[in-house]
């Protein structure tokens, strides 16, 4: 009887459910089409900056030969006779304090990484990871800070200068700032080597630390080359430090002890100040889109070494 | 024989050493960091500190719009990204296939995270203070901020997701759940403390960054707060490289500064405390 019963009711309201299915079809699509535009807009975000950035810097080229833009040493948009829009002397000032700071982040970054994933044990691990958070969590303009009240002081002594603001200075903040990077992806691909790599160097006899430097740092390299790569684009378009510490002089940089200006401390110092729909300020944004197309490079050289990688891994 | 197992041995103990002296180096620095501006800040730290404006120029009195300020800004940051960080994560983790679209947008997200924050900047005062006319503002600066952020609550959230077990949705899924209702009520709980952690580094990270609102927004000296989010406002990390570079009397201002560095320093390591604290409890939980 009951069965008799349901089975009516089934078959009254199926043409209902029907509909209703139909309904929720659309509704599920429209969500799906929702997070799909979410996912789109990053992409669209990535490519609007390109496109504004781009458009904003062309009307500068109505006035600067392009060529000369790069290779010019002479910056000086306020001169009243003539002027000039070089920025070679800011490209190698970005670039000296980069790789000063490569020079001194990456072996120790390098150390902190194997130290974690082959010397520490776990509890270790589990203290410093989060130290090495805390440190990536320090806001740069405070590292900044410190570099004028702690380090300019110490540099000024040790190399007979009157202050201690230039590239040393931002060289060693910028080691700072780009250590947690290094640190953490080095770590991610010393991990992901297969075990059986370090099991059969150890059964051959050589100790943990042969195994360590002649095949889990060989087989990581890839890896660890894209974690210096990630960690040099963080340096080279790191701003408050450099503006802070590195004394920010528009001279021609001849060596770690001069004071520089890099791209991303010139853009924060003139463009408060520029008249806006100047030469001088299409040409600030010219800078930021040489910047934009060499930070691009290097995070797109590292993400295809990391992706090789992780594709030999699977 | 046993010659070459002592050198061995001494490589290995030297090698090891070297690495310790490593972490030492990083540890060292990290610890001088925090002392000297704990130690130096913590005098300036008094309640007019905290609650009362700059007077005389910014040689005297507190910071308290720069701290409302900062808190108000990173709001409007919020507000953006993580819904948007979110969803986006949803898409990737919860309905993307392998194509060609969500190779670009994993790559667009992965190199968005390495733009430079003042090229966020310079983005910001194209899109948001000219062309959409927002004007030098919260609302600009933090938008801006809020894209800055977007690759890492994108990351951070969909980690969460990854870490919700399949069984979860397949569950649903077989109990005749639509893939939203799966999601809704079986993946999104799960995932909820995951994203809360990761999205609240990524507003740690976004609260202590200059260079984005620098010419978006931020304010040299404005003694009152702002009265709506068209206003200009003071905020804690411009205001502590006013206090340590432009202020005309750098010197007699520099207790002002530490001050400053260390609320600054303890509003993000407190955020950052607090993130950690709670990704800490998950893990054990999961683990039983």
């Amino acid at each position: 009887m009951t069965i008799q019963t349901e089975s009516r009711g089934d078959v009254r309201t199926a043409p209902q459910w029907k509909q209703r299915q139909g309904r929720q079809a659309i509704k599920e699509s429209a969500i799906r089409a929702f997070f799909l535009s979410c996912g789109v807009l990053v992409v669209l975000v990535l490519i609007g900056i390109f496109i504004l950035l781009v458009s904003t810097a062309l009307p500068a080229f109505r006035e600067i030969n392009f060529w000369e833009f790069l290779s010019g040493k002479a910056w000086d948009p306020t001169s009243p006779e003539k002027a000039m829009y070089g920025i070679l002397s800011m490209i190698l000032s970005s670039f000296l304090a980069t790789l000063g700071a490569m020079f001194i982040a990456v072996p120790i970054g390098i150390g902190v990484a194997a130290y974690l994933s082959d010397v520490a044990n776990w509890r270790v691990r589990e203290i410093v990871k989060p130290v090495v958070e805390v440190l990536a969590g320090i806001p740069s303009v405070v590292v900044g800070f410190l570099g004028i009240i702690l380090f300019a002081p110490i540099i000024a002594r040790l190399f007979h200068k009157s202050n201690g603001l230039n590239a040393v200075n931002g060289s060693f903040l910028l080691a700072i700032m780009a250590l947690p990077t290094i640190i953490s992806i080095s770590e991610d691909s010393l991990n992901a080597v297969p075990r059986a790599y370090a099991e059969a160097s150890l059964a051959l006899g050589a100790s943990r630390w042969q195994t360590l430097v002649r095949v889990r740092i060989p087989a990581a390299l890839s890896g660890i080359i894209a974690a210096i790569m990630l960690g040099m684009g963080r340096a080279i378009g790191e701003t408050m430090t450099v503006l802070m510490a590195t004394g920010n002089a528009r001279a021609f940089p001849h060596g770690l002890l001069d004071s520089i200006r890099t791209m991303t401390a010139n853009i924060a110092i003139e463009l408060g100040e520029v008249p806006y729909y100047t030469t001088h300020y299409y040409a600030l944004f010219a800078i930021g889109l040489v910047l934009f197309v060499i930070t691009f490079i290097v995070n797109l050289v590292a993400d295809v070494i990391l992706h090789k990688y992780q594709e030999r891994e699977l | 024989m046993t010659m070459k197992i002592k050198k061995k041995d001494v490589a290995q103990a030297l090698g090891f050493f070297l690495l310790r002296l490593c972490l030492g180096l990083v540890l060292f620095i990290l610890i001088l960091f925090l002392y000297d501006i704990i130690r130096k800040g913590a005098g300036s730290l008094t309640w007019e500190f905290l609650t009362k404006p700059p007077r005389r120029g910014m040689s005297e009195g507190g910071i308290f719009p720069a701290i409302m300020g900062t808190f108000l800004v990173t709001i409007v940051t919020a507000l953006l990204a993580v819904p948007l960080g979110i969803a986006a994560a949803i898409y990737l983790n919860e309905y993307a296939r392998k194509s060609r679209l969500t190779r670009l947008i994993r790559l667009s997200l992965r190199n968005l995270s390495g733009v430079p924050s003042i090229v966020f900047g310079l983005f910001g005062v194209i899109l948001f203070v000219n062309i959409l006319k927002f004007g030098t503002s919260i609302l600009s600066a933090g938008l801006t901020l809020g894209l800055l952020t977007l690759p890492w609550t994108v990351t951070a959230s969909e980690e969460a997701l990854k870490n919700v077990p399949n069984s979860f949705r397949e569950g649903a899924l077989a109990l005749g759940a639509t893939k939203w209702q799966s999601i809704r009520t079986n993946v999104l709980p799960y995932a909820l403390p995951g994203m809360l952690t990761g999205t609240i580094l990524g507003l740690a990270r976004a609260a202590g960054e200059t260079a984005p609102i620098m010419f978006t927004g931020a304010a040299f000296y404005l003694p009152f707060l702002p009265r709506s989010l068209k206003d200009q406002f003071m905020a804690l990390p411009y205001h502590l490289y006013i206090m340590a570079t432009q202020h005309h009397a750098i010197e007699t201002v520099r207790p002002l500064a530490y001050g400053t560095a260390l609320v600054l320093i303890m509003l993000v390591l407190g955020m950052n405390m607090a993130a950690v604290i709670i990704r800490h409890r998950l893990r054990r939980k999961s683990r039983m």
